[in-house]
């Protein structure tokens, strides 16, 4: 039995199919491989080079969404009668990249919709400033 | 940059002010989220090798609204044309910037993922679902206004108004602080 879900990560938000036992949260390799950007390995999960073994989140072709939220300490939060799953980013990824002092770099768009990156301005010194209409 | 839900909020003051510097409409939050911002204005200053060189502070761009909120906006522009005119150096040196971060925590983290599912609920017009979330969101994080103000109007909340006020006063009667600007210069 698969259900449809819209899995929101990365501020992207795409239709996935969860599939299995009613309870779990079930995502064939290829699903997860392609809404998430990592990759299932013998090694486990892993994205660039980094590695986390996989235990029991795949089994059978299908990874528990649940289990890999769990073992990568990402927040994971799903509203079963919305049909909708928000997975979020580590607080150590957050920090560790914070003190490291380096800028995260970040494509956002201007009113005409052209987008820029931080990056594109390396070599000049920058203010970053954020505000809101609120 | 605009923490705005739609680029159509923050047109009238872009396009008043005119400036000749990008300005980026951050909707989901993005940057908020990596660099662990928690309310606005949050300035932060990055040099020419992409380092974080003055973490996360609060300033104005101007005195407009001084009485109420007590910054002198002339304070952090003079640092800055120091800084950037090359006539000081960085403000701190990287431990001193390391140690001036704020850093997020688990409970953060799932604030942001909570406000990020309540946002997508709105945009789907189910209003109802999305408020559970966003009131989850502001539970896990209650120091960050950037939800706890920033969901107000896709709330159908005025962020001017009563409900806000009274949300910042029960804040500050608790001991604590709606602006966080560095402890020094």
């Amino acid at each position: 039995m698969s259900q449809q879900y819209t899995l929101i990560v990365d501020q992207k938000a795409s239709p996935v199919e969860l599939i299995g036992s009613s309870s779990g949260v079930e995502l064939t390799i290829d699903t997860f491989e392609a809404a998430l950007g990592w990759t299932v390995k013998p090694e486990g999960f892993c994205r660039g080079e980094v590695c986390i073994p996989a235990g029991e989140a795949v089994a059978d072709g299908t990874v528990d969404l649940a289990a890999y939220a769990t073992l990568t300490a990402r927040p994971m939060i799903v509203n079963v009668a919305e049909r909708a799953i928000s997975l979020g980013t580590a607080a150590a990824d957050r920090s560790d990249e914070l003190s490291s002092l380096d800028a995260p770099d970040f494509t956002l768009p201007d009113l005409d919709g052209k987008l820029h990156s931080l990056s594109d301005y390396r070599g000049k010194k920058i203010l970053l400033a954020a505000y809101a209409s609120w | 940059m605009a923490l705005d839900k739609n680029a159509d909020d923050v047109r009238p003051w872009i396009e008043a002010a005119g400036p000749t510097h990008p300005s980026l409409i951050d909707t989901k939050h993005l940057v908020a989220d990596l660099y662990n911002m928690v309310n606005v204005p949050t300035i932060l200053w990055i040099d020419e090798d992409g380092r974080i060189v003055r973490p996360n502070d609060v300033a104005y761009g101007n005195n407009q609204w001084q009485e109420m909120h007590g910054f002198d906006a002339e304070v952090h522009k003079r640092a800055l044309r120091t800084w950037v005119h090359g006539t000081a150096p960085a403000p701190f040196t990287s431990e001193r910037a390391r140690q001036l971060q704020q850093l997020p925590n688990a409970e953060h983290q799932e604030a942001r993922a909570e406000f990020a599912l309540g946002q997508w609920l709105w945009e789907q017009g189910r209003m109802e679902a999305a408020e559970a979330h966003f009131v989850r969101a502001g539970e896990l994080a209650p120091q960050d206004f950037t939800i706890r103000r920033g969901s107000m109007p896709m709330r159908d909340i005025d962020p001017m108004g009563e409900e806000f006020f009274a949300m910042v006063g029960a804040w500050a009667e608790a001991g604590n602080e709606y602006y966080h600007p560095l402890p020094e210069a």
